[in-house]
Order: structure tokens, then C-alpha cells, then sequence
């Protein structure tokens, strides 16, 4: 009796020792998306295999960790993306959310993380304010803002001509940033900006709003606006005959997967800012190849190659601080490390929270010059990574004056 | 022959209180139990719409009422609440307060053009109402648009409790809701509800017993918009976010949905429905737009086989009032 005791009682510490040699770190990550509306073609299911794949390329295995994935969609909506992460955060034990493309729905989600001091890897969302006078020391803005685009696209335009504009606008975070910060870039370099008119949210008809355009007589109608909202407008304003009147569209945000939607015929000589494209290079090439073993005639966009990319880095942080509990401990150290991936290149995560990278300005081809399906872009000029994000003290971030 | 009459009604009365008074306990002490078990967050969020189906139920199941714009005032109450109590600072009593009372105003407004007209123009005249109204608060400056109004501060209740607390800001919201259901019931039961009751039988009757059955009308409906406007204003405080949602036509349609489901006419199925509809919502949400679908089933299910709805079926078959 007393023997099988003892057995029991070294049974037990041999076996608690091994689960704590062993026991790995769990790491959670909510791809958190819009799954079925206007923009589930830029991020939604491509995100999620974006995540997959960042996940296996890192091999959790080697590093000790266990990497689980969930996801999520928030259907655009702040009140349902705040109460699923609200949820993720309490209930199912999550440790970072990623994505997250419209601006509201990230604004909402970024008060719920800092407050749960979890972490939130922004790619799909660009509005320069989450990392400007709404930044949160629990966030990371990986892929592109709105200060970026209009300083790519607005700059490139107003310098060849286009010096008076005309916007229609997204009503929300994201169009209200993208507005603005273009109109100043405009401004600046000597451009004018004839008017705005305001548009709800995943509009079918632009007819309208169009007609203000028209009438402004504006040289460039700068669409602020985002996928299926940038489709319609430019696909109505054809119809509408605006582009053969002279005036020319400026699609501020345009992915690929809006210009695959368009055709080349109606999207040829958009000219377009993008920190990312699939046939830049061979890793590039190689990496979309992967991607589409399980999206098969699709594109990826930035947004998920920066869900890609943020996970990667998201991950080699909790590696290195051991724990993924302490959101902001995780989010200093991807602060501290430069960043190094295959896609991004170097760069690294300013204390703002922004991914600095180079940006391309990039010009839709004709269908004459494409020669395989996705040979979308040509490359007109590269933007250099410390000028394509905004000055840190332009930023009015809290955190930056804190850090001073 | 009156005295020989009266026993068995007063009788039957009293029975059907205890099953109701059965059934409150029963509620209470779940509801007291259940955040223990499930998540805080999902039940604040069930009862603010259980409140605001109990507030509906009032209008349709009562006056026969049926209003299709109820997001109006729970959703512009919500707006107001989160206003106050993110812009002008107030504590959150006075700003639930505040976000009810302008349910109330609304209701005036909304109520003394409505009740005019019975049937379906008086549901086609509230949505026309409420329709104006979402695209106020889309374009009003104060409501932030699609963005709504983020990060509204729970803050000290009384200067005291922590709201921020999960099982606090619980204790707060059932409070509130249990006192809202009760004053339901009161007013239900109250000589006033008889006359409401006597008005969904047969309005001409009441008038030709000298009831100014417009003015019952029109009180009930500031009740019942008053009461959404409590829903609305506890729901911006738990989610601290008032947004478009809120306002939307397809809100005002969920609580008919909620109400059908868990028994028109019946104290507890709005509750019951309630509840059924956001746990629908929220553990089918994995099914994307598939839920909407299912709750479509749900509701031609539930006019073509369980007309009564959930509680009013279960009621019918115990031979009791629920």
C-alpha cells in the first residue's frame, strides 16, 4: 500500500515536472473582418489564410508556442465588432485581434483592447487617426494609413496638373481621414479644393453625388471612399460620361481586387498608392502562389499580405517576452525590434504605432499591356520609407509627447 | 346571485397571480444566477432588449398597437444618453435619466401624429417617423455618422459604484430592468390598462362608454416609448457605443420579432423572446448572414405553428396566465 503510494506520489511529480518543461505558451489571434460585405474581397477569408500561413511559417512548435486561430465578422459595424472582441477578450481568451478593415468598427476595437490591454495588429483600417491623435500604446498600424495614400496619390496628381479637386466622401472615420489629409496635401503643393459632398456608407447609387462633381467642373474628383464604394462610383461615373467629359477620377484607396472587379478597360490610367503588390518580385510571386492554393483567381491585396506580415512579427515578440498576457509588454518589444519579414522588407514600429515601409505609386495598366491575368500595375515612382508615412510630430499622438 | 358570481372570478384572479408571481421569482433568481455562469456582457445585452420587447409588448399587446418605428426612441435614446454622458459629463443616473426622458419627448411627438390612423397606416406613419429620424442621427455632427459615438464613459453610479466593473454595471442593469417590467405590469394591471385592454377589444365601445380612447392611445405610447428609451440608454452605457444600429428599421423589426416569438400579449414572452433572439445573434454569429435566414424560419414557424408564441403556448397548456 505504502509502495503504490509512493509510486503514485513520484508518478505525479514526474509527471507535473514534464507538463512544465513542456507546457507551451498559448497564443490566441482573432482575425476579426468583414466577411460578406464591400470589403470582403480586400481582407475577410483572404485574412484568414494570410494567418494561417504566418502562423506556419513561423513554426510555433520550435519557439514552444501553440498558435490558435479564430475568426470573426463584424458585418462593418462598430457595435458588433466592439461586443465580438469584447467577447474574444473575456470569454475565449484572446490574445491579439488583426485586421480589421473600416475605420469605425478599428476605432471601437482599439478602446476595447487598450482597455483589456490585449493587443490589435491594424492592417485593414486607414485611417491616420489611430495612430495620430487616437493612438493606443496597444496597437500596431501595419500596412497603410490615410496620410500615406493621399501623400502618394494627391502629391503625384496635383504635380502634373490636376489642381483643383473635388471629393465625395465615405461618411465615416476613414473617408472624413482620407478627405482631409488629401485635401492638405493638395493645398500644400498648390492645389484647390473646389468642394465635398458626403456619402453613407456601402452606397448602390452615386448618381447624385455625382452630379454635384460634374458641376463643380474640378479637374480631379477624388473618390474617398473604399472597395465596392470606389467600384460603383467609378462604373456610374463612366455611365455618366464625367471621364470622357475630362474630368478624371482619383481612386484614393484602390486594390487590386477593386481594379480586378472594374476591368482594365474602365480602371486603366487610375493612378494609385499601394504599399504592396503580387508581382514586384519572386517572394512576392512565390508567397501569392501559396496563398492561392486555397484562393483559387484571386489577388491578394496589402491588407492581407500586412495580416501576414503583423502576425510574423506579432508572434517573434511573444517569443521573445515569453508571455502573451501583457499586451503593452508585447507591443514595446515589436516597438523595440526592427521589423523583418519577407514581404514588408525591413523596417520598423515607430512608437506611434505605425509600420514604417516603402509605399509605390502605381499606375493601372491598359488592357493591351497586360499579358497574364493579376498584371494589373505598373510602377510609376517608389516612395522611400521615411517619407511615406507622416512625421511623428505632425502625429499630435499622446504617445509620442510622452516619449519625449 | 352577484354574491353567489363573484367568488369563482375573484378566485380565478388570484390563481393566475401566483402563476405569475411563481414565474417572477423563477426569472429573478436565474437572472441573479446566471452571470456566475454566462457572460456578463450577453446578458446586460438580453435585457436591455428584454426591456424594450416588454415596452413594445405594452403598445401591440396591450392597445393592439402595432408600431413599426420603436428604434426611434431606443435608439435616439441611446444617442443622447452617450452624449451626455461622454460630452457633457454627466454621472450615468442622470444620463440614463436624460436618454430616458427624451424617449419620452420623442414619444410625445411621434405618438400625437401616429395615433391618428390604426391598422396599418399607423405602422407605416411610425417607420415613416423613424426613418426621418435615422437619417438625422446619420448626418447630425453630434452622432459621429457610421463611426457613433465611441468610447462613452460608464463612470461612478451615485459617485459611488464602479461601473466599469462587469458584475456592477450586471447589478445596475437588472435593477433597472426588473423595476421597468414591474411598472409594465403595474400599469397592465391598473384601471387605466383596463381601458387600454378594453380599447384593442373595441374601440368604438369605448368611446360609446365615454372614453377618449386618443388620449389612452397616446399615453400608452409615451409609456411604451419611454420604457425603449430606458432600454436604449442602459444598452449605450453597457456597450459604452451608441450607433446607427440602434435607429435602423431593422431594429424595430427585431422586437416584433423578439415579441411574436416569446408571446404577444403575455407578460413574460417578450422577455423569453428576447433572450432567444440575442443568444440567436450571438452564438450563430460564426454563420455570418445565415443568421438572418434562420430567424426568418424562426418567424414563419412560429405564425404558422405556435401562434401564441413560446410563453403563450406554454401558458395555454398549463391553463395559467404567464
Amino acid at each position: 500500500m505504502r509502495l503504490a503510494g509512493s509510486l503514485a506520489f513520484a508518478l505525479t511529480v514526474l509527471l507535473g515536472t514534464a507538463a512544465q518543461a513542456q507546457s507551451p505558451i498559448n497564443v490566441k489571434i482573432g482575425v476579426l473582418s468583414d466577411m460578406s460585405s464591400l470589403y470582403a474581397d480586400i481582407s475577410g477569408p483572404g485574412s484568414i489564410t494570410a494567418a494561417k500561413m504566418a502562423v506556419q511559417d513561423f513554426n510555433p512548435a520550435a519557439h514552444n508556442m501553440k498558435v490558435d486561430i479564430v475568426s470573426a465578422d463584424h458585418q462593418n459595424k462598430p457595435d458588433v465588432g466592439s461586443s465580438i472582441a469584447r467577447q474574444w477578450f473575456d470569454v475565449d481568451h484572446v490574445d491579439a485581434i488583426v485586421d480589421v478593415p473600416t475605420s469605425s468598427v478599428a476605432l471601437a476595437v482599439s478602446d476595447v483592447t487598450r482597455e483589456k490591454n490585449k493587443v490589435f495588429l491594424i492592417s485593414g483600417a486607414a485611417s491616420s487617426d489611430l495612430t495620430g491623435p487616437k493612438c493606443s500604446p496597444n496597437s500596431v498600424h501595419w500596412t497603410y494609413d490615410t496620410w500615406m495614400l493621399a501623400n502618394g496619390t494627391g502629391k503625384a496628381l496635383v504635380k502634373t496638373g490636376g489642381d483643383t479637386w473635388f471629393f465625395v466622401t465615405a461618411d465615416y472615420a476613414f473617408g472624413h481621414a482620407l478627405e482631409r489629409d488629401t485635401a492638405a496635401v493638395v493645398t500644400a503643393n498648390g492645389g484647390k479644393v473646389l468642394g465635398h459632398v458626403l456619402v453613407p456608407l456601402n452606397n448602390a447609387d452615386f448618381s447624385s453625388f455625382l452630379l454635384q462633381a460634374q458641376q463643380s467642373h474640378a479637374k480631379i474628383i477624388g473618390l474617398a471612399n473604399a472597395g465596392g464604394d470606389t467600384d460603383n462610383a467609378i462604373k456610374q461615373g463612366a455611365e455618366f460620361g464625367i471621364t470622357a467629359g475630362g474630368q478624371h477620377f482619383a481612386g484614393l484607396l484602390v486594390f487590386i481586387s477593386d481594379v480586378e472587379a472594374l476591368g482594365l478597360k474602365t480602371a486603366q490610367g487610375l493612378v494609385l498608392t499601394s504599399t504592396w503588390y503580387w508581382d514586384m518580385n519572386d517572394t512576392n510571386r512565390a508567397w501569392t502562389k501559396r496563398w492561392q492554393a486555397e484562393r483559387p483567381g484571386k489577388f491578394p491585396s496589402m491588407v492581407v499580405a500586412g495580416v501576414y506580415s503583423s502576425i510574423l512579427h506579432y508572434l517573434k515578440a511573444v517569443a521573445a517576452v515569453g508571455s502573451a498576457a501583457d499586451g503593452k509588454a508585447v507591443v514595446d518589444k515589436m516597438k523595440q525590434m526592427p521589423t523583418d519579414d519577407p514581404l514588408f522588407g525591413k523596417g520598423q514600429v515607430r512608437v506611434d504605432g505605425t509600420v514604417t515601409h516603402p509605399a509605390y505609386l502605381f499606375e493601372v495598366k491598359s488592357p493591351a499591356e497586360s499579358k497574364y491575368p493579376g498584371d494589373d500595375f505598373k510602377l510609376r515612382s517608389t516612395i522611400p520609407a521615411d517619407e511615406a508615412f507622416r512625421p511623428l510630430k505632425d502625429d499630435n499622438c499622446p504617445l509620442v509627447s510622452a516619449a519625449k | 346571485m352577484a354574491a353567489l358570481a363573484d367568488p369563482p372570478l375573484v378566485e380565478a384572479r388570484r390563481d393566475g397571480e401566483r402563476s405569475l408571481w411563481v414565474a417572477f421569482v423563477v426569472m429573478v433568481a436565474l437572472l441573479i444566477a446566471a452571470p456566475f455562469v454566462v457572460y456578463p456582457v450577453f446578458l446586460m445585452q438580453a435585457l436591455c432588449f428584454a426591456l424594450f420587447a416588454c415596452a413594445f409588448n405594452l403598445l401591440i399587446g396591450y392597445v393592439g398597437l402595432l408600431s413599426f418605428g420603436h428604434a426611434l426612441f431606443f435608439g435616439w435614446a441611446s444617442y443622447l444618453c452617450a452624449h451626455a454622458a461622454k460630452v457633457w459629463g454627466f454621472p450615468p443616473e442622470a444620463a440614463v435619466l436624460f436618454g430616458t426622458l427624451s424617449g419620452a419627448v420623442l414619444g410625445v411627438v411621434a405618438g400625437s401624429i401616429a395615433i391618428r390612423r390604426q391598422g396599418i397606416y399607423f405602422a407605416m406613419i411610425t417607420l415613416a417617423l423613424a426613418q426621418m429620424m435615422y437619417f438625422v442621427a446619420l448626418r447630425a455632427p453630434f452622432t459621429g455618422g457610421e463611426d457613433g459615438i465611441q468610447d462613452v464613459p460608464r463612470g461612478h453610479l451615485f459617485g459611488v459604484f464602479d461601473l466599469s466593473h462587469e458584475k456592477t454595471m450586471y447589478v445596475f442593469v437588472l435593477v433597472m430592468v426588473l423595476a421597468g417590467f414591474l411598472f409594465i405590469y403595474r400599469i397592465i394591471n391598473s384601471p387605466f390598462g383596463e381601458v387600454l385592454k378594453a380599447i384593442r377589444e373595441n374601440e368604438p365601445r369605448a368611446i360609446s362608454l365615454g372614453y377618449n380612447t386618443d388620449r389612452y392611445k397616446l399615453c400608452a405610447f409615451v409609456l411604451s416609448a419611454t420604457l425603449a428609451g430606458l432600454a436604449g440608454a442602459l444598452k449605450a452605457l453597457v456597450f459604452q457605443l451608441a450607433s446607427l444600429t440602434d435607429v435602423y428599421w431593422t431594429m424595430s423589426g427585431e422586437v416584433v420579432l423578439m415579441t411574436l416569438v416569446g408571446g404577444l400579449g403575455t407578460v413574460f414572452g417578450p422577455v423569453v423572446g428576447a433572450f432567444l433572439i440575442v443568444a440567436m445573434e450571438n452564438y450563430l454569429a460564426q454563420f455570418g448572414q445565415w443568421v438572418l435566414v434562420i430567424q426568418g424560419v424562426i418567424f414563419v414557424a412560429c405564425v404558422l405553428v405556435f401562434r401564441r408564441g413560446i410563453v403563450g403556448e406554454l401558458a395555454h397548456a398549463l391553463g395559467v396566465k404567464l
